[in-house]
């Protein structure tokens, strides 16, 4: 069973059906305590950064994630801001504390040229990175959908699953253990990203 | 790099696709679930559903077409036409939309896009524009679907939808809606160089070379067509083939 956590953020439907039609059991819960049944965990998100982690901490998600994902090791995925909510900080709209579980800050995208719009929405090449059982049968080059203004610098290169190029190189998906994340938003990736969710429910739990 | 996008844009009507001239003379052309299903399967990079159903008690019919379609294609889907309140944004976004675009609403109160993206996240917010030029041959803003005229030019008005905070601007000209005759190139280059955020250009497209055009003239971030997809059989891979051979970097269907 794949928990999605709603914490009033982001398209939980989209990711929900994504799963649904790789014939797998999905949970939209917004009780830290229903986590326990959970196999595998998504975090989802959309919004800002400080806004998500008053909404996780406020509903206390902190420790419950804490015990589960990093203490047991669930298998976790993490989308677009429930991939940069990993950090140890971030910048949007103030400094605010992160997961830190992910070595690394969050940051605004500095565009030097002048022809590049913020955010960046659409469509983007990766060049996955290290051997992550994530990008499984996904090439380099092959295409994922972006919409993010801000994007995790990470402070341990190996740490990086994934990169791509928008003005200047950043970090499309990272893995530690069993902690996985995307900037990019697999489940609006089509063919690519239904991929990648499945090479996220094939991994051993 | 990020790929140039080419995007269906569905109009609806009491649950129907239809699509029209300069925004009347409407036609039926299918139900809007199998064209999007057709248009997932052919390569398309988003979708864009406007409602124009006149009855808000008909405004279910837009939910579960959302729905519906959000079952099988896995692609972003930005949904307009009569969003007035937080709420209805809301009630979208639940419904599976990722971007929810809004035009009258914000003329008339610009708080409201303020708060909505403060809200939702500027990338969920698309500022839709409706221009035409006037009498005077001013070009003009026009909200309720393109039948009432405001005093702003569309640049302007490009500017301050940025401010109030939307991630995207979807730009159609009301003149070239349906005919055929190719995008307005002018316009579409003088706001896409002069704003931040991405421009989607729309109204006119008819030929692949128009679609060229949008990009390398009218320098769009994306475009959206409507009678292209519709009435001919060009399809959005199609599209994408012709345009990556004019050396534009577009992604090919995956």
């Amino acid at each position: 069973m794949i928990a999605i956590i709603d914490y009033g953020m982001g398209n939980l439907l989209s990711v929900r059906k994504a799963f649904e039609y790789l014939g797998e059991e999905t949970i939209v819960i917004s009780d830290p305590q229903q986590l326990q049944e959970a196999s595998r965990v998504v975090l989802p998100g959309v919004g800002s950064f400080p806004d998500a982690i008053m909404a996780l901490s406020a509903k206390g998600w902190l420790d419950v994630l804490q015990r589960q994902i990093v203490e047991a090791g669930k298998p976790f995925l993490g989308i677009c801001l429930g991939m940069q909510l990993l950090a140890d900080e971030g910048e949007e709209n103030y400094p605010c504390k992160g997961l830190g579980w992910i070595k690394g800050k969050v940051k605004r995208f500095l565009l030097t040229d002048k022809g590049l719009k913020i955010p960046q929405v659409g469509w983007n090449e990766i060049r996955p990175t290290g051997n992550s059982p994530l990008f499984q049968k996904i090439r380099e080059g092959d295409t994922f959908y972006f919409v993010h203004s801000y994007h995790l610098v990470c402070g341990d290169e190996k740490d990086i699953a994934a990169k791509c190029h928008y003005g200047e190189d950043f970090v499309a998906a990272v893995q530690k253990d069993n902690i996985f994340a995307t900037q990019f938003h697999p489940e609006k990736s089509q063919d690519n990203g239904i991929k990648i969710l499945k090479n996220f429910i094939e991994l051993k739990a | 790099m990020l790929k140039k996008r080419l995007i269906p844009k569905l109009l609806l009507m009491e649950g129907r696709t239809v699509k029209g001239v300069a925004f009347g003379n409407l036609r039926d052309v299918g139900n809007p679930v199998t064209n999007a299903r057709i248009y997932n399967a052919q390569g398309a990079d988003e979708l864009i559903f406007l409602d124009i159903t006149a009855s808000q008690e008909k405004r279910g019919i837009l939910y579960d077409i959302i729905a519906q379609t959000a079952e099988e294609c896995f692609m972003p889907f930005t949904v307009g036409g009569g969003v007035r309140t937080l709420d209805d944004v809301r009630r979208l976004l639940l419904a599976g939309a990722d971007k929810v675009s809004v035009n009258t609403a914000v003329v008339e109160n610009p708080d409201f896009m303020r708060e909505a993206a403060n809200r939702f996240g500027r990338q969920c917010m698309v500022g839709a524009i409706d221009y035409r030029q006037d009498d005077n041959g001013e070009y003009r803003v026009f909200t309720h679907g393109g039948t009432v005229q405001i005093d702003k030019d569309p640049l302007t008005w490009a500017f301050e939808l940025q401010e109030l905070g939307v991630g995207e601007i979807l730009l159609t000209s009301i003149d070239r809606d349906g005919t055929n005759q190719g995008l307005d190139l002018e316009i579409t280059r003088e706001i896409a160089d002069a704003v931040d955020v991405p421009v989607i250009a729309s109204g006119g497209v008819g030929t692949l070379a128009h679609l060229a055009e949008g990009f390398k003239e009218g320098h769009a971030a994306a475009l959206a067509v409507g009678s292209l997809f519709h009435f001919t059989d060009q399809s959005p891979i199609k599209c994408q083939f012709y345009l990556k051979g004019e050396g534009i970097d577009v992604r090919i269907g995956q």
